[in-house]
């Protein structure tokens, strides 16, 4: 009992809150600055979203952890929290206020750790007149592989991209045939090759990579920069039979490749991973509205009109700036638009945990409020005497 | 008669601030430009006096809101304007572009001091040249431009307002203009009628559409008020406006109003200028009520420089509390306390103007931040003083507002302060709430990371810092950072909950975020390290001025990274003012850890004074 009580006291003390807090702000302090260097997303993924920060020799393949990430300091607050919510803070009404904010800030550590493992985020763009029953996620891809034999249901067997960057074999039970993964590209560049130079070498046997050649590149940092996804892969037939050869899947190639194998066609394409929804969302019109005299943008708005058979709802809703469209768990944000002022592009967020912040927040303030109201009542009282000198 | 002696100071600095509230007048040989001056134009989507129209040109120009004439006599910004307007080439003598790199000065033939401010007509033949070199420049990311590039691009945008400025009314070779939309009046309406048009009038029409079409492009502003009840999607160029003119009678007010004007300006009549401009003011008065109102309010606003004068007035307080600590300690602080005030309420006064104006609440850009935490700390400082009585929170009052008011200045020499808002900042509500909570937690950090300040140099430097003044700062400071955490928290979740509405994301780690989020980890260490006992005076001291370098790092720091979502004004002439700032609370801090020995008040304090500031007990 004692013992438990000392590992209690240990693991619930303001040291331990201090170390934290001053841990995490240094690690905001430098994954701010390292966003010059590394851009935001990979900042994210390295800094705040990870257990540690690694260092790695340039030219070796170890790693060293240097600093705690984001989700080891966000855990280790968590439990300091609640420990000492149990351990150390006393449960008075004069402490009402400070329950309440650290109440409060576990809910909010809670509801991140959430966000951070849960929530998906894809767009959807849509033309107008044009109808959409999918988003799509370009910072994740999938290979889709398209059962073509049959015109009128196409079946789609989708590989994630985080599978092909595995490599190895792929052996799914729908497909007569396994994919071997014989390269792959996070980041890369493509080539037309020409005739006059002969030593680029075609990053596959078949299809267009026949003809193109594939360098790989450092991913990219820029807000606005995105990875080039490539990988080659090689088909073979799942009974044993010879390989049909290699083929390239890369983002840039917007058409998908056919083969045929045993009288039935398939075709493969590298694309972004699709969230399918069991309603379909049309553009009616989208207006980009500036200020008079200037190109300054004043509101962008979309009009859809909604259409889910299944729960027999079908309406208009209107999507513009800081008004987004809740439907089902999935949130419609206003994002972006088509050159031409003739599409939309909605942001899709499926987010379990957006409430926690708002709930975090009403308990925060509440607590502050009223323990700083407390302090203020004290703090007038007590500097009236020192006004008589 | 001693106690009057305060008073009698806040009556004279009164009178100060009201002389600048009369416009001021004419010389009598020249132009009355007063009414002419609130007359309302569209620029930038957003309905404003040409007074304002002209300051804020001057400003990007010259870096002045006046001119300064060759024989050293002082021009108004709306006099000027009105040259510039209707009479180009007298305007292109006058000495408005700054020039003061020496490899621009270079491209000019000129040698370097020579000259700082040169005419448009001397610049005239190396138009192309630095159009050329400009165009380079203009192609790269700000950052990676050179001096010389920087300073090329900025003449070239000067250049090319002040060709934008002179096309605004009507295309710059025009010389008779009323009697000219006349002519193309009545010649248009012949084309409604049957008969068929004579071979010159159809030649006059095809040539006036060019010349108004090219003026509808150029046109710096849209000065065509619509008809009564129009909204500012219906305001006009004079170009657009004679395209659409079909009879002599469909000539739309502006446009007569501006062209008399014009011909009386050129003709040098100045009774007939004023009649013209004084005419169309009572037109807009009668048309539309709102617009003129909130233009002439403006005109005001820009003639009572209300930030210049508490700017003057802030100094003058810090001075006079820093005083009242030597000699008259009562009269010279409640002299300074009366000031502060004044102060605040003239700063109140710009600041509710500013809102009034656009329409807004009051932070939208950084200009208006730094008004707005000026602003809060005063308020706060004055709040300290009043409950204290010791003239360390005037002090610190007058100090703040000084500082803030000579940041916002600087920030506001790019042109109109009063900008519109783009898309997904357009909310009120957010502006309203999120921006203004988070203002203030900056107002009250720089607050306590001053107070902290006072009591290092007042313990360092001097023997004042007794038991009594190092309690009562150490309870100031403690309570303005509870104050500080209370608004930073609150502010950076709003902002979470705003990303949330309008991002899809209540938090992204961008760097504007991460900056708000450092301030409250900070507050949060400090609240928690006091707590503890880990820290005491000193320690809380050496944290809270440590608070100044973070708050200033969130303010502008990471804006000057040039990455993130929040891209309102990326600034980065400022980084050597920022890191000088941030050395700067380095060495304050240094000074709060030398030893007792070295601090003029704690060299014969006693032990428990030794233990409150947090030294160690000798041995």
């Amino acid at each position: 009992m004692r013992f438990l009580n000392r590992w209690l006291g240990a693991i619930s003390s303001l040291r331990l809150t201090l170390v934290c807090l001053a841990a995490a702000f240094f690690l905001v302090f430098v994954g701010t600055l390292a966003q010059v260097r590394l851009g935001l997303y990979i900042v994210q993924e390295q800094y705040f979203q990870s257990w540690f920060i690694w260092w790695s020799a340039a030219s070796g393949n170890f790693k060293i952890p240097v600093f705690p990430g984001g989700h080891l300091i966000g855990a280790v607050l968590l439990v300091n929290l609640i420990a000492s919510l149990i351990h150390r803070l006393s449960w008075h009404w004069r402490k009402l206020g400070i329950l309440l904010i650290h109440f409060g800030i576990i809910i909010m550590l809670v509801g991140g750790l959430a966000t951070d493992l849960f929530s998906v985020s894809s767009y959807m763009r849509i033309r107008e007149g044009e109808t959409k029953n999918y988003s799509e996620d370009s910072s994740h891809r999938e290979l889709a592989v398209t059962d073509l034999t049959d015109p009128k249901t196409a079946r789609v067997t989708a590989v994630p991209g985080d599978v092909l960057a595995e490599g190895g074999t792929i052996i799914q039970k729908s497909l007569p045939f396994q994919i071997v993964v014989r390269g792959f590209y996070r980041n890369s560049e493509l080539h037309m090759i020409d005739q006059q130079s002969g030593h680029a070498v075609p990053a596959s046997t078949k299809g267009a990579g026949a003809r193109i050649s594939i360098q790989s590149k450092p991913r990219a940092t820029k807000l606005d920069a995105r990875d080039v996804m490539s990988a080659v892969l090689e088909i073979v037939p799942a009974n044993g039979g010879a390989s049909l050869g290699t083929w390239l899947v890369s983002d840039v190639m917007a058409e998908p490749q056919d083969f045929e194998l045993d009288g039935r066609y398939w075709s493969l394409q590298l694309r972004a991973t699709r969230y399918y929804k069991d309603y379909g969302l049309s553009l009616i019109d989208f207006t980009h509205e500036t200020y008079p005299g200037t190109q300054i943008p004043k509101n962008f708005s979309s009009k859809i009109a909604l259409a889910d058979d299944k729960n027999n709802d079908h309406r208009q809703v209107l999507i513009y700036m800081n008004h987004p469209f809740r439907y089902l768990g999935d949130t419609y944000y206003q994002s972006g638009f088509d050159p031409d002022n003739t599409g939309t592009i909605l942001q899709v967020v499926r987010n379990p945990g957006y409430q926690a912040p708002y709930i975090a927040c009403a308990l925060v303030s509440l607590g502050l409020m009223f323990q700083f109201t407390l302090h203020l009542v004290g703090f007038a009282r007590r500097a009236k005497p020192a006004a008589a000198p | 008669m001693k106690r009057f002696i305060p008073y009698l100071v806040l009556v004279i600095a009164g009178l100060w601030i009201g002389m600048s509230w009369i416009a001021p007048r004419p010389r009598s040989n020249d132009f009355d430009v007063r009414s002419f001056s609130r007359l309302p134009v569209l620029v930038g989507g957003r309905i404003k006096p040409l007074d304002t129209v002209a300051r804020n040109s001057l400003l990007i120009m010259r870096g002045k809101q006046s001119l300064r004439l060759a024989n050293g006599g002082k021009m108004e910004a709306s006099r000027w304007l009105a040259d510039v307007l209707f009479n180009a080439p007298v305007a292109d003598t006058y000495q408005v572009f700054a020039v003061a790199n020496p490899d621009v000065l270079g491209i000019l033939g000129w040698a370097q001091a020579d000259k700082r401010y040169c005419t448009y007509a001397e610049l005239q033949p190396y138009l192309a040249k630095i159009d050329e070199e400009g165009k380079t420049a203009a192609a790269m990311e700000s950052a990676k431009r050179t001096p010389f590039q920087t300073a090329i691009y900025n003449l070239r945008n000067s250049l090319i307002l002040y060709q934008q400025l002179k096309s605004s009314i009507h295309p710059e070779n025009t010389t008779e203009f009323a009697a000219e939309i006349q002519t193309y009046a009545a010649t248009a309406a012949l084309k409604q009628g049957t008969t068929a048009l004579t071979q010159d009038a159809r030649a006059l029409l095809t040539a006036a559409a060019a010349r108004y079409e090219a003026q509808a492009q150029f046109a710096y502003m849209l000065a065509v008020a619509p008809p009564a009840e129009g909204k500012a999607g219906d305001w006009l160029s004079t170009g657009t406006a004679l395209l659409r003119v079909e009879s002599p009678q469909a000539i739309p007010a502006s446009v007569s109003a501006f062209a008399n004007m014009g011909d009386a300006l050129r003709k040098n009549d100045r009774a007939t200028f004023v009649r013209a401009a004084d005419a169309y003011a009572d037109w807009i008065g009668k048309e539309h009520p709102d617009v003129n109102g909130r233009a002439a309010y403006e005109l005001h606003f820009n003639l009572s420089q209300p930030f210049y004068h508490s700017m003057v007035l802030y100094v003058a307080a810090f001075l006079l509390a820093c005083a009242s600590w030597l000699v008259c300690p009562k009269g010279l602080r409640h002299t300074a306390f009366l000031l502060l005030v004044l102060a605040l309420a003239v700063h109140s006064f710009g600041m509710f103007s500013r809102m009034y104006i656009q329409g807004r609440p009051p932070v939208t850009n950084l200009y208006s931040s730094a008004i707005f935490v000026g602003w809060g700390a005063v308020l706060l400082g004055l709040v300290l003083e009043r409950l204290f009585r010791d003239g360390i929170g005037a002090a610190c009052a007058g100090m703040v507002g000084f500082v803030t008011l000579i940041i916002a200045h600087h920030l506001g020499s790019s042109g109109d302060t009063l900008e519109m808002m783009t898309a997904v900042l357009d909310s009120n509500f957010w502006l309203a709430t999120h921006v203004v909570v988070i203002t203030a937690g900056y107002s009250a950090m720089f607050l306590a990371g001053l107070l902290a300040v006072a009591y290092v140099a007042l313990g360092v430097f001097t023997r004042m810092l007794t038991r009594e003044t190092a309690q009562t700062l150490t309870r100031m400071v403690y309570g303005i950072i509870c104050f500080a955490t209370l608004f930073s928290f609150v502010g950076t979740v709003l902002g979470g909950i705003w990303a949330d509405q309008s991002w899809g994301r209540f938090w992204g780690w961008d760097p504007k975020e991460n900056g708000a989020l450092l301030i409250v980890l900070w507050c949060a260490l400090i609240l928690h390290a006091r707590w503890s006992g880990l820290i005491r005076q000193r320690g809380l001291m050496a944290m809270a001025v440590f608070g100044n370098a973070v708050t200033a790092f969130s303010w502008f720091g990471v804006n000057m990274l040039g990455v993130g979502l929040h891209t309102y004004g990326f600034m980065d002439k400022a980084f050597p003012w920022l890191v000088a700032f941030v050395i700067a609370q380095g060495v304050i801090i240094l000074f709060s850890r030398l030893p007792a020995s070295k601090w003029s008040s704690f060299r014969n304090a006693d032990r428990s004074d030794l233990y409150a500031a947090g030294f160690k007990p000798a041995a």
